[in-house]
């Protein structure tokens, strides 16, 4: 078993490249939207129950149900209103279930990234050859759904293997939001080619926020709003990302949506917030900064820092 | 070992399951209630017995018995809510001249049948809720076993009441593949389990078609005031979000809209909370778009006008 991921250099707050966001925004912000399906009765032995309850767990099954059928849409008229795009983390299965949802994401110009095939298969404990199997069917049924170019990738239901890292860029995956160690952009090393990890969040998540610990909505609008404050202020000097993950049927409630409609009225009030996509901001620190801050870490080691 | 994994049985367009269709609320036929009302206000009342020796596996509803056995604070705090919650919750809604529907445990025909004197009394429609909060429907129960719990059930509070009983919800919310057929066997013409959308709509089962109602979880008091531990007040907020919400989005696509509300006798029943229901409906109440109606009127409403829907849901068994 392993100790440490081994996965990335540290780099601390206090030492490290300048990030510069196109037009020298302070931050970037993404949205994502977790469109998930939940089977009522997913094969057993995949290490821990996928329901709390025996088969049928209608409540728990029909709470994640209704994110599908009300949620959601409750969620893209919010960002639409606020000229906000998405990027999705997409049970590929959604594509063959519900292609109604997946239409109007590609409507929206949302980018589609994998999260797995069901939310109710997990990787632990997958050989390397079937943790592929999930990839590439997951990349290649939302790519036939929607034309796009699967480069993101989230596992299912925060699932992992050791190795999972190498096996992404096989795809044409080029980020991955599986770990959650800073606040910019960081260079993931894997077996072959390159990868990086983009800031996501489970402390300011919808699900953990009011799903586990049961906070009203406003205090997860306060929550994020506290965080890209910070982060805004923080990003005069050094580039920031803001990730607000969601979840429909959590977010998407009639008692909590006016939240999420309070939070991107504060987040487009400012300038200097590049509204982007998980997409646009690896493409952009490719581009701009991974080379940068590869040389900068083998400088730090090299010099024994 | 882990190649079931990697198989998809029910990998297609629609659901996993053959109980309902997929469809989203915001696309579904509009509904009109009585008088133009854009808001149908349901008041669901649960009263039940938690019984000590209540079994905790396979499923421990929401709210059942946790200290371990014999739990007498936690019996007594329920049983607060049957001698004075309940009461003070009639209290309230007399005065604004409301009706709700009671969810009621079959066993409380026997050990509160004040109770069910008072609902008969004020016409208050009654839902059977199972025997009681210690006989929970599981995948693991029996057919037959099943079958006999829900016509007991419905029987005992028939007979201890003079009412038809027509609505089913069962304790904790928790069912067996079975449970839906068995209520359209025994000619239940609603059910209020299933937590997926603000409207009722058409489930399909071996026997027949059943309406499912929207009987509120997120916002019941059960989950606010207990599982997520919120202060009155943050509760009193989330119901009125979640109304003006609906109130908008009945506005918006020209179609009704239903505010469910649960209050349970052994929660929202105590003196430093009831106020807060009293707030609340004060100002649902204030607008002049709230029908309000028992359950099962709700759903003969919601049928009527969608007889498509219905014969469609007949025609697929």
């Amino acid at each position: 078993m392993l100790t440490e991921p081994g996965r990335y250099d540290y780099l601390p707050l206090i030492d490290r490249p300048i990030i510069r966001w196109p037009e020298n925004a302070r931050v970037a912000f993404w949205v994502a939207p977790n469109i998930e399906f939940y089977e009522i009765d997913p094969p057993d032995g995949q290490g821990r129950p996928l329901w709390p309850r025996p088969y049928p767990d209608v409540l728990n099954y029909s709470l994640r149900d209704y994110g599908n059928r009300a949620g959601v849409w409750r969620v893209m008229e919010a960002l639409e209103r606020f000229g906000v795009r998405a990027s999705v983390s997409l049970n590929a299965a959604i594509c063959d279930h519900m292609p109604d949802i997946v239409d109007e994401c590609i409507r929206l110009k949302w980018e589609l990234f994998s999260h797995g095939v069901y939310n109710t298969r997990l990787i632990a404990g997958m050989s390397e050859d079937e943790v592929r199997h999930m990839i590439g069917d997951s990349v290649a049924t939302i790519k036939r759904h929607s034309g796009q170019d699967v480069v993101g990738w989230l596992a299912p239901a925060l699932s992992a293997t050791e190795t999972f890292f190498d096996l992404l860029p096989e795809f044409g995956i080029k980020y991955t939001i599986d770990m959650v160690p800073d606040d910019q952009p960081i260079p993931i090393k894997v077996r072959q080619g390159r990868l990086i990890s983009i800031p996501y969040s489970t402390e300011i998540n919808d699900i953990r926020v009011m799903g586990v610990r049961g906070y009203p909505a406003d205090k997860w609008a306060a929550m994020i709003k506290a965080c890209f404050d910070q982060l805004y202020r923080e990003g005069a000097d050094n580039g920031m990302v803001v990730c607000m993950p969601l979840h429909p049927f959590v977010i998407g409630q009639p008692h909590r949506i006016a939240a999420l409609h309070d939070v991107l009225r504060h987040v487009t009030s400012h300038s200097g917030v590049w509204l982007t996509t998980a997409r646009e901001i690896a493409d952009w620190y490719y581009q701009h900064h991974y080379d940068e801050v590869v040389r900068f870490q083998a400088a730090a080691k090299a010099s024994g820092a | 070992m882990t190649i079931d994994r990697l198989t998809y049985r029910h990998r297609r367009r629609g659901l996993d399951h053959d109980w309902f269709i997929h469809e989203s609320t915001f696309k579904r036929p509009a509904i009109a209630w009585p008088g133009h009302k854009r808001i149908a206000l349901w008041i669901t009342v649960p009263i039940e017995f938690f019984p000590l020796d209540a079994p905790t596996l396979p499923v421990r509803p929401l709210g059942g018995l946790d200290r371990g056995y014999p739990d007498f604070w936690g019996y007594s705090n329920r049983d607060y809510g049957a001698r004075i919650g309940v009461y003070r919750i009639m209290r309230v809604l007399d005065a604004l001249g409301l009706r709700a529907t009671a969810a009621v445990n079959a066993v409380v025909a026997t050990h509160y049948p004040r109770i069910i004197q008072e609902i008969v009394r004020r016409n208050w429609e009654i839902v059977a809720n199972g025997i009681d909060m210690g006989h929970v429907h599981h995948g693991k129960l029996e057919l037959e076993k099943e079958r006999e719990l829900i016509q007991r059930a419905r029987d005992t509070l028939s007979k201890s009441s003079g009412k038809r009983i027509a609505g089913w919800h069962s304790p904790g919310h928790s069912e067996s593949t079975n449970t839906l057929a068995l209520l359209a066997e025994n000619a239940f013409e609603y059910v209020a389990d299933w937590a997926n959308d603000d409207l009722p709509y058409m489930m399909k089962t071996a026997a027949g078609p059943l309406c499912a109602m929207p009987l509120t979880h997120e916002w019941s008091d059960r989950v606010l005031l207990l599982q997520h531990n919120l202060t009155i007040e943050d509760y009193e907020a989330q119901v009125l979000h979640a109304f003006y919400r609906l109130c908008a989005e009945a506005e918006r696509y020209e179609s009704g809209r239903i505010l469910s509300l649960s209050i349970s006798p052994w929660i929202t029943g105590y003196p430093h909370r009831i106020s807060a229901l009293e707030r609340i409906l004060a100002k649902v109440l204030d607008t002049e778009s709230v029908w309000h109606e028992t359950g099962l009127e709700i759903v003969q409403v919601f049928k009527n006008q969608t007889p498509a829907a219905e014969k469609q849901a007949a025609a697929t068994t």
